[in-house]
This record gives C-alpha cells, sequence and structure tokens, in this order.
C-alpha cells in the first residue's frame, strides 16, 4: 500500500474543504472497498479524508412521506430499519443478499453507491484495464467474462456494478444529495447517476471531484410485492450474476431492475408497461440493444427465467 | 548473479540504511502525522488510542496499518487471524463496538475510542466463553486456523438475531428473525472453514443459542 496523509473531519463543511486544499485526497468512510483496492495500490490516494463520524447516520421521514437516508447510515441498519423493512421491503432483502455480515457493518449507504464498478481483470495488476489504466485496453473482452455486462458496455469495458442496494434504490426512485466545496447542494436521481463506460471506463459516476454525498431519499412508499431475487454461483456472500428487483402491484404493474447485467443497476420504464403480459416481453424490452460475449449469453435467458420466477411468487 | 562479497556490501548497506530509517520513524514529531505533505522517506504516522478487551491502548502508527496489524504487530494479540486480507475469508474477525468487522479492512487510526473485542477478550483457556466451550465440545475445527475469526462472529450472530437484524433466508420481514440452522448458516457466510468444519461449528452455535440441533 502507497503511504497516505490521514485526517477526521467533523462536518461535511470540513471535508469538502479538506478535499479542496489536498491533492491526491479521497473520502473514507466504511473503507471496506478503497482498502482492498488500496492494498493492491489500484487505488492509492496521496490523503484520506475520514468522514465516517459526520453526524449524516440518521434515517428520517421526509415531508413528502419518504425517507431521508443519511450518507453514513450502515448497510446493517438500512436493511433492519423497521420503516424500511414495512414500506421499503425490496431494500431490505437487496441489502441483506449483499456482501457478508461483517461488511454490512461497516459498508455506508453512500459508499455502497460508490464502491467500484469492477471485474477480476480490475484487480489483476498484470492485466491491461481501461478503467485501472485508462488506454491500456481490455483484458475481459475476449477473456474470461461470464460475470460480464450484456447492457450498456462499450470496446473499452464490459464490467458491472456489484450493489444489489442500488439495484433496490434504482426500482424505488432513489435520489442522492450531495455538496460541493462551495457548499452547494444537489439532488443527482439515481437514474442519472452512473456514467456510461463509453471510452472512459475510469469515471464511473457524475460527481465532481471533492463532491460529497449526504444523503438518499426515497419518495413515498408505493406499495405492491417487493422481491429480490439475486442468482449467483453459491448460496450467500457471492457477486450476482444476475438479479432482478421487483415491486408487483395486484393488478399487475410494477417495476423492474436489473442488477449484474451493466455499469449500472438497469431499468427501462417503457418496457415495465408489458409486466401484465409475463416476464418475455418485459426481459425483451430490458435487454433490447443487448450485446453478449462468447461467455455470458446466458444472462438474456436467466433474466427473463427469473422474472418469471418473481412474477410468479408475486401472484402468491 | 551477486559474488559473495557484493552480497555482504549490499547486505552491510541494508542494515545501516535499514538501522537509519528506524531512526529517522521515531524522531518524526506528532505534529506531522496528518499534515498535508507528501509522503517524504518516512511514512505519516498517526496517534490513535481504544480500548481491547477492556485495556485502554494507545498506539502510534503508519497510517496504513489495519486494525488487524495493529493488534497482531503492535500489541502481539496474535489469536485474531490473517487469511486473506481482503475481507473474503473472516478469519479476522473482531468484535468493535458490539459488532463483527473485518479488521483487515478497517484501519487502526480510524477506531479511536471505540472497544475492541478479539478472541482473547471473550474468554481464556481456563474460564472460557460458552461459545469457545461449545467449539471445544462440538469439535467445531480441525486445524484451527479460523476458529477465533468464527467464534467472534458467532457471538455477535446471536446479538445480531436477537437485535432483530434481518438476513437474506429471514421469510418475513415484519416477524422477529428466529435462530434456526437455515439462519446461522447464512449468517456466517463471511467466515470460511477451509476444513469443512460446519456441520460441527452449526451445531456449535446451537448448543449456546439453546436451540434443539
Amino acid at each position: 500500500m502507497k503511504s497516505f496523509t490521514y485526517e477526521r473531519v467533523d462536518s461535511s463543511a470540513a471535508a469538502t474543504a479538506a478535499f479542496a486544499r489536498t491533492p491526491g485526497a479521497r473520502f473514507i468512510a466504511g473503507g471496506t472497498n478503497l482498502l482492498d483496492l488500496m492494498k493492491l495500490e489500484i487505488e492509492t490516494p496521496q490523503h484520506l479524508i475520514d468522514v465516517s463520524r459526520l453526524a449524516l447516520d440518521k434515517i428520517e421521514a421526509t415531508p413528502e412521506g419518504g425517507l431521508r437516508i443519511g450518507a453514513m447510515v450502515r448497510n446493517t441498519d438500512l436493511a433492519s430499519d423497521a420503516r424500511v423493512r414495512r414500506d421499503y421491503g425490496l431494500l431490505t432483502r437487496a441489502l441483506v443478499a449483499g456482501a457478508s455480515g461483517q461488511l454490512r457493518n461497516k459498508a455506508t449507504t453512500a459508499g455502497n453507491l460508490l464502491q467500484r464498478t469492477r471485474c477480476p481483470y480490475f484487480y489483476d495488476t498484470n492485466q491491461p484495464c481501461n478503467k485501472r489504466q485508462p488506454g491500456s485496453g481490455c483484458a475481459a473482452i475476449g477473456g474470461f467474462n461470464r460475470l460480464h455486462a450484456v447492457v450498456g458496455a462499450s470496446d473499452a469495458c464490459i464490467a458491472t456494478h456489484p450493489s444489489d442496494m442500488a439495484v433496490a434504490m434504482r426500482a424505488l426512485d432513489a435520489a442522492i444529495e450531495t455538496v460541493d466545496a462551495a457548499g452547494k447542494a444537489r439532488a443527482i436521481p439515481i437514474a442519472d447517476f452512473y456514467r456510461a463506460p463509453a471510452k472512459t471506463p475510469h469515471l464511473e459516476t457524475v460527481l465532481a471531484p471533492g463532491e460529497l454525498i449526504t444523503a438518499v431519499t426515497l419518495p413515498k412508499p408505493v406499495g405492491g410485492t417487493h422481491i429480490y431475487h439475486k442468482v449467483r454461483d453459491r448460496a450467500s456472500y457471492a457477486f450476482a450474476l444476475i438479479a432482478v428487483g421487483a415491486i408487483v402491484q395486484r393488478d399487475g404493474t410494477g417495476r423492474v431492475a436489473l442488477g449484474g447485467v451493466g455499469y449500472k443497476p438497469w431499468r427501462v420504464e417503457a418496457a415495465e408497461a408489458a409486466l401484465p403480459r409475463g416476464a418475455k416481453p418485459v426481459a425483451d424490452g430490458l435487454l433490447a440493444g443487448a450485446k453478449t460475449t462468447h461467455e455470458n449469453a446466458y444472462k438474456l435467458p436467466l433474466v427473463e427465467r427469473a422474472l418469471a420466477g418473481v412474477l410468479a411468487q408475486a401472484k402468491g | 548473479m551477486q559474488t559473495p562479497e557484493e552480497f555482504e556490501l549490499s547486505r552491510r548497506g541494508v542494515l545501516v540504511g535499514g538501522a537509519a530509517s528506524v531512526a529517522t520513524v521515531t524522531l518524526v514529531p506528532i505534529g506531522t502525522a496528518t499534515a498535508a505533505t507528501p509522503p517524504a522517506k518516512s511514512p505519516p504516522t498517526a496517534k490513535v488510542a481504544f480500548e481491547v478487551n477492556g485495556t485502554v491502548r494507545e498506539l502510534e502508527l503508519d497510517t496504513r496499518t489495519s486494525l488487524l496489524d495493529a493488534l497482531r504487530e503492535h500489541l502481539h494479540l496474535t489469536g485474531t487471524k490473517k487469511g486473506c486480507d481482503h475481507g473474503q475469508c473472516g478469519a479476522c474477525t473482531v468484535i468493535v463496538d458490539g459488532r463483527r468487522i473485518n479488521s483487515c479492512l478497517t484501519l487502526a487510526v480510524m477506531h479511536e475510542g471505540e472497544k475492541i473485542t478479539t478472541i482473547e477478550g471473550l474468554g481464556t483457556p481456563d474460564k472460557m466463553h460458552a461459545m469457545q466451550d461449545a467449539f471445544v465440545t462440538h469439535d467445531g475445527y480441525q486445524c484451527g486456523y479460523c476458529t477465533p475469526g468464527q467464534i467472534c462472529s458467532a457471538v455477535a450472530v446471536l446479538d445480531e438475531i436477537k437485535a432483530g437484524v434481518p438476513s437474506h433466508v429471514t421469510a418475513d420481514l415484519a416477524a422477529a428473525p428466529a435462530v434456526t440452522k437455515v439462519e446461522l448458516r447464512e449468517r456466517m457466510s463471511g467466515n470460511i472453514c477451509r476444513c469443512g468444519a460446519y456441520s460441527n461449528i452449526i451445531d456449535a452455535i446451537t448448543d449456546v443459542a439453546g436451540v434443539k440441533a
């Protein structure tokens, strides 16, 4: 690991100010992804700004009837919150499908969103990777790529975003609240939060350097049956091959977001209109324009079949 | 190829250089710990104080030191094990402020003022924690390397169920989770046992939880 200086801050303003005055700085909260990558010198910050003790660890009701989740709320606490379990069951289901109990105790809401979009070649520093070293090439294209993206990928990168939580938040129309060094706040719909890899896969979100996530807001509950179906190589503690997050209403309408298929949680609102007609037309709409490799074409029928299972379960 | 002579020279050089760098580290004033200067020859350090197994410990550490390395290399509490050092195996699991975490994936300096419990703090050979006792009774290990992490994790898992934390296999999110083998298996998935003592580990945990196996 490269050496770095360290400071702990006690306010968002102090955090963004520290970032502005320190070259090569990064925020750290739970650290479960950042430290992992620092050990491999894939991430090499010169200065760490510890934001883990900011008073952003509350889950509060919003005037609109939704919830504001502080950026520092731990994954375990978010999954356990009584309001989340009752009104946003999809979010709890997705959270507890991700990582391990130890990691969920440490990982934060903001950090979960900001974990790197990644693949095994990103971790293997002996291999080219446009995300790790822009312009070096992509070893996954033409390599072992059964885990990789089928939608939204580019010739530069076919990695998937690994978060389960983000899939639920996409289906729930979450918004990400931030503040920058000038003190300017904004709310970014999660649909607009992740950048397509295109030619610059090392840039993963629309956040400006030093912009700090302060909260994630959920609109008021939409009811319905909440199901998160994650398909993986082992029963627990593994990334999704594909995941289906769905909210299905009694009349058969609803929402669907997919994990494990692209650089972001994948939702196509136009495709959801077909939900009362079954899984196939929805899957076709979600995966329109999909581009598969020699190893990951299985994901297309797997999405349709997983969605069919989810819809059958929702009917009860 | 190096000749023996060259080796002698370079070896001496290393020893001299090594001694010099050690001296530099100890002479670094504490005030420079958080200064935002680029890393010089001696890596930046920072002070931290936390409670380990009921005793306050004060350390000055290279900022890169994981909590795991602080416990093992600096406090010589070698019960906590380093397996993968990447949060995948769970051998390094300790309990911090009542919660189990991977001590390999967290910086020691981030734990100012916190209470850390390691396997040494749960019990001693003469006065074992109930979970340690049950692992012995049920033969919940073979080589024993993952065992401290398994035991710390298991103790925290029972507290998590008691506190109502849901899991992937909890059927009803509105109800309190129950202590069942299925729940325990899911919740223990962050602790790998390469010897494959899983069934005995679950027996040990259900025994402590007072559940009929």
